[in-house]
C-alpha cells in the first residue's frame, strides 16, 4: 500500500494525522462485518468477537506482548489506569515533570486524597534527571515514564530507568503516546499505553498493556468500539511496516529545520535535544505572541501546534517548557505525518521567517530584536 | 529572597499576557545605563520561564523573584 498523503502543510502529527491506509481499509471492512456486540451468542456477535481478537493479536505481536495482556480501549484512560492501579497496590507514584498533562493532574488528585507523588525534574532539554527518579522508586506502587516528551520530542532514558524500576520492585508504566508506530517499541515495561492516532490510527483509540506476571488489578477501561479498534491495530501494523524509513527520511527534514531557521530569524530558540522522536520538533521565539504566530501560519496553509500560553486551553504556558526553563513565548511544535512531501518542510522553512516578521511589527519590537541576519 | 537589591527602575506588567512583560523589559533593559536594575511585576505565569530565558539569550543577569501581596510576581534583572 502506497504512503498516505497528507494535505499539504499540515505539520501537526502529534495532534493526529490521517488514517494510513490499512487502518482506513480496516475501518471499512470492519463496519460491514463487525458492527454486532461481540458478547452475544450468534454468529454475527462470533463473527465480531474474532475480530476484536484479530486486533489484540495484530498489536501484541507489535509490541512484543502476549494477546490477553492488550487492551484497545478509549483515549485519555491513562489518568484510570494510574488510579485504579494506585488503588489496589500500596505505595506512592513517580513520574516526571513533563508528563502529559493528564499525569499530572492525576497526580495532583493523589496526593489530595492523601497519596504522595513524587514529580521528578528535568534539564534544560526536557531529558528526566535520571538519578533523582532512580531514587525516587524504592517503595513506590507505579513509576509513569513518557518515551518521549510530546512537545518537544525529546527521549526520556526508559532502558535505564526500566531496570532501576525492576531492580527496585516497582512496574513502569512506559506512555509510548509520542512514540507507539513512528519510534522502535521499548523493550521493557511492565504497563505500556500507546495512542492510534499518532501512527495513522482512527483518533480517539489508545492501546494499554499489562504484563500478566504483574497480576494486575482489574482495570475498567472503556473498550474502543471494534471497527476503531481493528483499524488501530491493522493501522500499527501498516506503520511498523513503514516506520524506519519513514522516520530516515522525517529526520532529514526536521533537522533542516533546525539548521534554516535560526540563520533566518533573529532570536529563536531550538528546543529540545538531537535525542529526539525523528519527526518532531520545537522552537520558540523572543518577541512573539503564540497566537498571532498559529494564525499567522495557518493563513499560509501551515498547520502546526503551540505551547505558547495565548495558545493553550487553560490559557497558560506549557507545563514541559516550563518545567525544562524554555522560552515559552513564540512557540512552535512540527511534526511531521506519513508522507509528508518535501515541498512542505521547505514551503515552512521559507515562510515562517516571514510570519514572525510580521507578528513582531504588529507588537512594534523590531528595534528590540538583535540584528537581523544578511538576506 | 531576601537579598535582592533595590531596584532602579520599576515596570508593572500585571495584566499583560506574553508576550507583553518580557517586550516591557527588553525596551527599558535597551534604554537603561549598564548596572541598572530593573524590576518587573507580573501576573502572566510565562513570566517565570521567559524573563530568565530572555536573560539567557542576551546576557542580561536575572537576579530573581519575589512573590507580592497581590498574587503577582516580581521579577529583577541587572543590564550589562
Amino acid at each position: 500500500m502506497s504512503l498516505p498523503q497528507p494535505p499539504a502543510g499540515f505539520l501537526d502529527a502529534a495532534s493526529g494525522q490521517p488514517l494510513n491506509p490499512a487502518a482506513r481499509e480496516a475501518w471499512m471492512a470492519a463496519a460491514d462485518a463487525g458492527w454486532a456486540d461481540p458478547v452475544r451468542l450468534y454468529r454475527e456477535g462470533r463473527r465480531a468477537a474474532l475480530l476484536a481478537e484479530a486486533a489484540q493479536e495484530a498489536v501484541a505481536s507489535r509490541i512484543g506482548a502476549r494477546p490477553d495482556e492488550v487492551l484497545l480501549v478509549a483515549d485519555g484512560c491513562l489518568p484510570t489506569v494510574i488510579e485504579s492501579w494506585l488503588r489496589h497496590t500500596p505505595g506512592h507514584l513517580v513520574c516526571s515533570a513533563v508528563e502529559h498533562s493528564s499525569v499530572l493532574a492525576e497526580a495532583d488528585r493523589l496526593a489530595a486524597r492523601g497519596g504522595r507523588a513524587e514529580i521528578i525534574g528535568v534539564d534544560r532539554v526536557g531529558r528526566v534527571d535520571g538519578t533523582a527518579y532512580e531514587e525516587a522508586l524504592p517503595g513506590a506502587g507505579l513509576a509513569v515514564l513518557q518515551a518521549a516528551n510530546h512537545e518537544v520530542g525529546t527521549r526520556q532514558p526508559i532502558a535505564a530507568m526500566a531496570q532501576a524500576a525492576e531492580a527496585a520492585g516497582v512496574p513502569l508504566l512506559v506512555d509510548t503516546s509520542v512514540t507507539l508506530g513512528r519510534e522502535a517499541v521499548p523493550e521493557d515495561w511492565s504497563l505500556l499505553l500507546g495512542r492510534a492516532a499518532t501512527w495513522g490510527g482512527p483518533p480517539g483509540v489508545a492501546v494499554v498493556a499489562v504484563r500478566r506476571h504483574l497480576h494486575a488489578p482489574p482495570l475498567e477501561l472503556p473498550r474502543a468500539g471494534l471497527p476503531a479498534a481493528l483499524a488501530a491495530a491493522r493501522g500499527l501494523e501498516w506503520a511498523e511496516e513503514h516506520r524506519v524509513a519513514e522516520s530516515s527520511r522525517a529526520r532529514v527534514l526536521t533537522d533542516r529545520i533546525r539548521e534554516a531557521i535560526p540563520p533566518a530569524v533573529p532570536d529563536v530558540a531550538l528546543l529540545g535535544s538531537d535525542d529526539r522522536v525523528d519527526y518532531l520538533t520545537a522552537l520558540s521565539c523572543l518577541f512573539v505572541d503564540g497566537e498571532a504566530l498559529v494564525l499567522g501560519l495557518d493563513r499560509e496553509g501551515y498547520a502546526i501546534s503551540s505551547g505558547s500560553s495565548c495558545v493553550s486551553d487553560l490559557r497558560r504556558p506549557s507545563h514541559v517548557l516550563m518545567a525544562m526553563g524554555a522560552l515559552t513565548q513564540g512557540n512552535v511544535r512540527v511534526s511531521l505525518p506519513f508522507g509528508v512531501s518535501d515541498a512542505t518542510v521547505e514551503g515552512f522553512i521559507e515562510t515562517f521567517p516571514r510570519v514572525v516578521r510580521e507578528v513582531r511589527a504588529m507588537l512594534h519590537v523590531d528595534d528590540l530584536t538583535t540584528e537581523p541576519p544578511d538576506e | 529572597m531576601s537579598e535582592l537589591p533595590r531596584p532602579d527602575v520599576r515596570l508593572n506588567e500585571r495584566g499583560h499576557r506574553c508576550p507583553m512583560p518580557v517586550v516591557a523589559v527588553a525596551r527599558a533593559a535597551k534604554e537603561a545605563a549598564s548596572g541598572t536594575v530593573i524590576a518587573v511585576a507580573c501576573t502572566d505565569p510565562g513570566a517565570a520561564s521567559d524573563i530568565p530565558a530572555w536573560c539567557d539569550m542576551r546576557g542580561v543577569d536575572f537576579l530573581g523573584s519575589q512573590p507580592e501581596a497581590d498574587g503577582a510576581v516580581t521579577y529583577l534583572v541587572r543590564t550589562r
